[in-house]
């Protein structure tokens, strides 16, 4: 079987990049929004898991597609992709709770219930987004 | 030090938050400087064991919760409901037991929902093991499986970092080794219901009484096919004693100097009947 395809997947699955780095413009720590930072902050997880937790769906997927792709073809992935793509977009303003039910459906989440559902829930979150700059950002304009 | 405007570039997603680590490193430092101790979770300190008979399955456990060196629940339920035809004993931290068992539990009705057939237990098996994996260890569960489905009986032990093994009689917890060698020393290819009960009970009973973290009552459930018996308390290994003496004192004892009876005029201004709800 031609594995070739799932190592160039894996190869860069789990980015050691600073964890939490708030870019501003010009790709330099934002300072303004996220405060001074500390390299022993930014470079070492504070936990054994932080770092696989945060990959854990995305490395998931990418599994999931290169099996795909080796079993039915490359039309199989890329088609699942372009509906995740479409249903990824019926979202509210950034800044507001969206259902997500279209992209829970396909992707499955629908019928089954992890952690994730359970321990903070964003809807019960205590902190909430700036409105104005959350929309500045997601229009690009900041 | 967080400011409202954090989750601009990220959106919000729940499931375990790594916020507090560095915070409580540095504090557990302090403490261990200062002499005291950071409070620790609680355990099962557990015997819980497992036997295939001929019809079906026998799972046991003890009744006893520990934190530390205190007995935190005399009497807590070790045998968790999974699936009509499948229960899970549970060792380890007693509050990731308890959850994982409801979340797997969860997962296997949605998914036996959209199959419309009874679970396996090879599937629950499936389900924990790659849940446990997926966290490394972290959530201290150690479990025994149990369920009759269409194949059959089937046991399976499920250790907290995800490993699992599949055989006719497992036992888990601080007092396994006491529960496992009274499983080597008497344990039969297919025995009959009471048989296994009875090498059950016997097995919890060794854990009780020789582990100091298992205590009190054993519990036991029978699984075959089409009948769940969820025998909670089997045996209580260990009551309380009846006290030998009265502490009361007699009437007459202190003596009486003066006696003045005064009566209360009530008169009943309005009586109703509040029927109570106890279905």
């Amino acid at each position: 079987m031609n594995t070739r395809g799932l190592r160039s997947q894996l190869k860069d699955s789990v980015p050691v990049t600073g964890m939490g780095q708030q870019v501003g413009a010009y790709g330099v720590q934002d300072t303004l929004r996220s405060g001074f930072s500390s390299v022993k902050n930014e470079l070492l997880p504070s936990h054994a898991l932080e770092l696989s937790e945060k990959n854990f769906q995305l490395n998931q997927d990418k599994m999931n597609f290169s099996n795909l792709r080796n079993i039915q073809g490359l039309h199989a992935p890329r088609k699942l992709q372009m509906e995740y793509r479409a249903a990824r977009q019926i979202q509210r303003l950034p800044f507001l709770q969206s259902s997500h039910l279209a992209l829970d459906t396909l992707k499955g989440n629908d019928e089954s219930i992890s952690f994730e559902d359970i321990l903070n829930d964003p809807s019960q979150s205590e902190m909430v987004g700036e409105p104005h700059i959350m929309m500045e950002y997601k229009l690009g304009l900041m | 030090r967080k400011m409202a405007t954090l989750s601009v570039c990220q959106p919000q997603l729940g499931g375990f938050s790594f916020e507090n680590c560095k915070r409580n490193a540095v504090l557990e430092a302090e403490v261990t400087k200062l002499g005291c101790n950071i409070p620790s979770a609680r355990k099962t300190g557990t015997t819980i064991c497992g036997v295939v008979f001929k019809d079906g399955i026998v799972l046991g456990a003890d009744t006893r919760a520990t934190e530390g060196m205190i007995v935190a629940d005399k009497n807590c339920s070790k045998i968790h409901y999974i699936s009509p035809n499948i229960y899970c004993c549970g060792a380890g931290t007693a509050a990731d037991t308890e959850m994982t068992t409801q979340i797997i539990s969860s997962n296997l009705e949605l998914h036996s929902l959209s199959t419309s057939r009874l679970p396996r237990v090879a599937t629950a098996n499936r389900m924990l093991k790659q849940m446990l994996f997926r966290y490394q260890g972290h959530i201290g569960a150690a479990l025994v499986l149990g369920g009759v489905d269409c194949n059959g009986p089937h046991l399976y032990s499920i250790y907290p970092h995800g490993s699992t093994d599949k055989l006719p009689y497992v036992t888990m917890g601080s007092g396994s080794l006491a529960a496992m060698a009274v499983f080597e020393d008497r344990y039969k290819q297919d025995m009959e219901e009471e048989d296994a009960k009875r090498l059950v009970r016997d097995a919890i009973a060794a854990g009780i009484f020789n582990d100091l973290g298992s205590g009190s009552n054993i519990d036991l459930c029978v699984i075959t096919k089409g009948r769940v018996d969820y025998l909670r308390p089997h045996d209580m290994a260990n009551k309380k004693g009846v006290r030998t003496g009265n502490y009361k004192y007699k009437q007459g004892t202190t003596g009486v100097l003066t006696k003045s009876v005064i009566k209360l005029d009530l008169e009943v201004v309005e009586e109703t009947v509040q029927t109570m709800d106890t279905s």
